[in-house]
């Protein structure tokens, strides 16, 4: 029985090249990997291996042959010949697919199925509420462990930490070097096994020297993987500006990483916000990027002293209700929103506040339902306006409720600049609640 | 090797008559640099600077020495720690102190801060915040020289605790590859943050990290600026001689916080101390410039000249106006 081989691709790229050279002869034996012939491209020339054994039976295509295509017949072997190997033996093994395992991607969570009342509440800092849901999950399930820089000893860089390697130990509570690539890929790697790490980022601007790990590895290899391999990670710290640290230290990346298909990522205001999605978070087996504030961290609110509370993944809330705009917005842009919505009310503007909490999934009804209700949208973002958050929430709007719009969407968001450093240009780059005033005057 | 050890042959002959000016000369800029900083962090307390603010207390000897082995046209590049780095290259301090304090005097108009200036004019190619980033930006500097084929070399800066990232083994593994004058400098001050050089590094002689790649090191003792500068002169000669780049590891201290908002419970008070009382870079060179006859009046005579400077720089970036609205939107892009 005669084997025919054909004219291989050597790179991505290749549709056909010429036969340069054959190294074999009709009658030659043949093993797999000897090198039987060279084949030149525009870009190279390359060495084709025999893939199989025998006898070289027929050469089809002759040495010095221009534009062969790619899978064109270019020799026969045969192999009647002596070999000890076994001769039917598959030309092209079926790959073995592994079954996927059960590890589903839920998309309905049980857990957090509907923001539902959680009775009684105190007030906490944002801080407390992280730290909270951080010692509240490592308890709960011994898999989940926090690494990064300054998280143990110094007890954060920021203070998130307080008290967890006391209470978790050096082998939960990890201490990096400076080494963003190498620890996040460390934790994407121990995820991919099935641990639950939540990586610290001193800043998400330091994230850029791990951005490869989390949209290559984590975002992507269960897809990749054919539903095999889920990745149950946590990326946090403060994004966003802080105060007077310049253009490196101070910038939003929510649109950066709710670009992504295969993460999720959350953006909390309140001490609630924070608290009960940073556990939806750790519980969720995908990616989630979770981006904190530097400036809310030191701030009260009241948040629910259930020990079980925790919020769904995927919804936004209404923070105030009102009927002659909505002014959607996230982060520490929210209490902006809102400082903007009680001067509106004083001038007779009704308000409504949506606080986004998830930018991947977004809540795209909440959003919808209340833009068919004021027939007005105003954004509100501390990022860039180039293809920003803003620019998604408008976009869906149009989609959805384009009927309902009396008035065209309106952006507020930084100034499209890199932060500048002097106290009087930082201020005029960063929103503030006039700013909003003055856009929602614009459409009402 | 050997144009190397005839630099410091060279340099041993030159003693002592001219280490006594150039000591002297160390000796001024370390102070000048120390009294800048000390005037910073008082700028700080005062709510005149914002941000972060690192200081260079306790570390002057090291870019000093080193830039006294540099010659002219010799690029610097530094982390954020770098208001020291850019006073050894003759920028000015009233240009560095009114971009700390954010006004249009500064070096860049206002718009970098503490962490990010620049002086194209002094070959100071900055202040970058982002650790480990200026190490493939350093090594870029090296490859301009190699490529226009000058003999100039990069002195690229920085912290031990930035010695650990990658982009630093990858520059090491290019520079040695291509042969790039480039002289990799680790500050080792003991602690990266809060961090201690021990628990962040199981490398324990830092100035071995680049013998993988055949890359020669030297430990060099940052409290001595001689030291630091014949070190200097050894490892610029190697690059200048095209056989590559150099690794220093200068043994220093800082002895403020790692920034102005630093607990700084990570170590003790003895231990800063200590390092204060007995290891001073400054102290050191005035007692060696002591034991070379140099009398109180000159020692009051440089006091006073530095304090004029600092003084004079303190009132400039007080008094230099803020930027101009109008610069918030410029210099993003040149005119294409
Ligand atoms: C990529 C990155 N990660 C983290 C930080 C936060 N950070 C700023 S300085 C620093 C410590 C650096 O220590 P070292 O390199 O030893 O320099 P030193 O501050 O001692 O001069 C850290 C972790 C940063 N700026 N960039
Ligand atoms: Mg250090």
């Amino acid at each position: 029985m005669a084997t025919q081989i054909l004219m291989p691709a050597l790179s991505p790229t290749m549709t056909e090249g010429k036969l340069a050279r054959w190294l074999k002869n009709v009658g030659d034996d043949v093993r797999a990997g000897d090198v039987i012939a060279e084949i030149e491209t525009d870009k190279a020339t390359m060495e084709v291996e025999a893939v199989d054994e025998g006898k070289l039976a027929r050469i089809l295509v002759e040495e010095g042959t221009e534009g062969v295509a790619v899978n064109t017949p270019i020799a026969e072997l045969s192999n009647g010949a002596d070999t000890s190997a076994p001769a039917a033996r598959p030309a092209h093994p079926v790959a073995a697919v592994p079954a996927p395992v059960a590890q589903p991607v839920s998309i309905a969570q049980p857990m957090t199925a509907e923001d539902k009342d959680w009775g009684p509440t105190a007030p906490i800092t944002v801080r407390e509420a992280l730290r909270d849901a951080l010692a509240a999950e490592l308890r709960r399930d011994p898999d989940v462990f926090l690494l990064g820089e300054e998280v143990a000893q110094y007890q954060g860089a920021y203070k998130i930490s307080q008290g967890l390697l006391e209470e978790f130990g050096p082998k939960r509570i990890i201490d990096t070097p400076i080494t963003e690539h190498g620890f996040a890929g460390m934790a994407v790697g121990a995820a991919l096994n099935g641990l639950k790490p939540i990586v610290e980022f001193m800043t998400f601007n330091f994230s850029m020297q791990a951005m490869d790990q989390i949209i290559n590895s984590a975002a992507k290899t269960l897809y990749m993987s054919g539903g095999q391999m889920g990745c149950p990670i946590v990326f946090r710290g403060p994004n966003g500006a802080a105060s007077r640290v310049g253009a490196q230290h101070s910038q939003c990346f929510a649109s950066w990483f709710a670009h992504i298909p295969g993460l999720k990522v959350l953006a909390p205001w309140s001490s609630a916000d924070a608290k009960g999605l940073l556990r939806a978070a750790i519980r969720d087996p995908n990616p989630v990027v979770f981006l904190e504030n530097e400036i809310l961290y030191g701030q009260s609110f009241d948040c629910p002293t259930d020990e079980d509370f925790i919020l769904p993944i995927g919804k936004a809330k209404i923070e105030r209700t009102g009927t002659h705009v909505t002014i959607v917005a996230f982060s520490v842009m929210v209490g902006v929103a809102m400082q903007a919505a009680a001067l509106l009310a004083e001038q007779g503007i009704e308000a409504e506040v949506v606080n986004l909490r998830s930018l991947r999934p977004l809540d795209t009804d909440t959003v919808v339902a209340s833009v068919k209700k004021t027939n007005r949208l105003v954004t509100v973002e501390e990022g860039w306006p180039y293809a920003g958050i803003g620019a998604e929430v408008a976009m869906r709007v149009i989609e959805h409720a384009f009927d309902w719009l009396d008035a065209p969407p309106v952006r507020v968001n930084g100034a499209d600049v890199p932060l500048p450093y002097a106290a009087n240009l930082e201020k005029l780059a960063l929103p503030q609640s006039a700013w909003v005033v003055d856009a929602v005057k614009k459409i009402v | 090797m050997a144009q190397a050890a005839e630099t410091r042959k060279r340099g041993k002959t030159k003693q002592p008559a001219i280490d006594r000016d150039q000591l002297l000369q160390a000796y001024r800029m370390m102070l000048l640099i120390r009294r800048f900083e000390e005037k910073a962090g008082q700028l700080y307390g005062m709510g005149l600077i914002g941000g972060f603010c690192h200081l260079y207390i306790g570390q002057e000897a090291v870019v000093v020495g080193l830039q006294a082995a540099s010659q002219p046209g010799d690029q610097i590049i530094t982390s954020y720690r770098d208001h020291g780095h850019m006073l050894a290259t003759g920028m000015d301090a009233r240009g560095v102190m009114a971009e700390l304090t954010g006004r249009a005097g500064g070096y860049s108009r206002g718009k970098g801060g503490s962490m990010h200036m620049f002086s194209k004019e002094k070959n100071f190619f900055g202040g970058h915040g982002i650790v480990g980033a200026q190490v493939s930006l350093g090594n870029g500097l090296a490859f301009s020289n190699w490529y226009r084929g000058n003999d100039h070399v990069s002195l690229t800066f920085f912290g031990e605790g930035a010695s650990n990232q990658g982009q630093v083994y990858e520059s090491f593994n290019l520079a040695a590859l291509l042969k790039l004058p480039t002289v990799f400098v680790i500050e080792n001050n003991r602690y990266g943050m809060g961090t201690s050089v021990e628990r962040a590094s199981a490398s324990h002689d830092l100035s071995k990290n680049g013998s993988p790649w055949g890359i020669p090191g030297l430990q060099v003792d940052g409290m001595d600026v001689l030291a630091v500068r014949e070190a200097g002169e050894q490892a610029m000669a190697w690059c200048r001689a095209a056989k590559g780049p150099f690794l220093l590891e200068v043994q220093t201290y800082r002895y403020r916080g790692h920034s102005m908002s630093d607990p700084a419970r990570y170590r003790t008070r003895e231990e800063v101390q200590a390092m204060r009382s007995q290891h001073d870079c400054i102290d050191n060179a005035r007692h060696r410039l002591e034991t070379m006859g140099v009398e109180d009046a000159a020692f009051k005579a440089i006091d006073d000249e530095v304090k004029a400077i600092i003084q004079d720089a303190a009132d400039f970036a007080q008094t230099s106006p803020q930027p101009d609205e109008s610069e918030l939107f410029t210099d993003i892009l040149l005119e294409g």
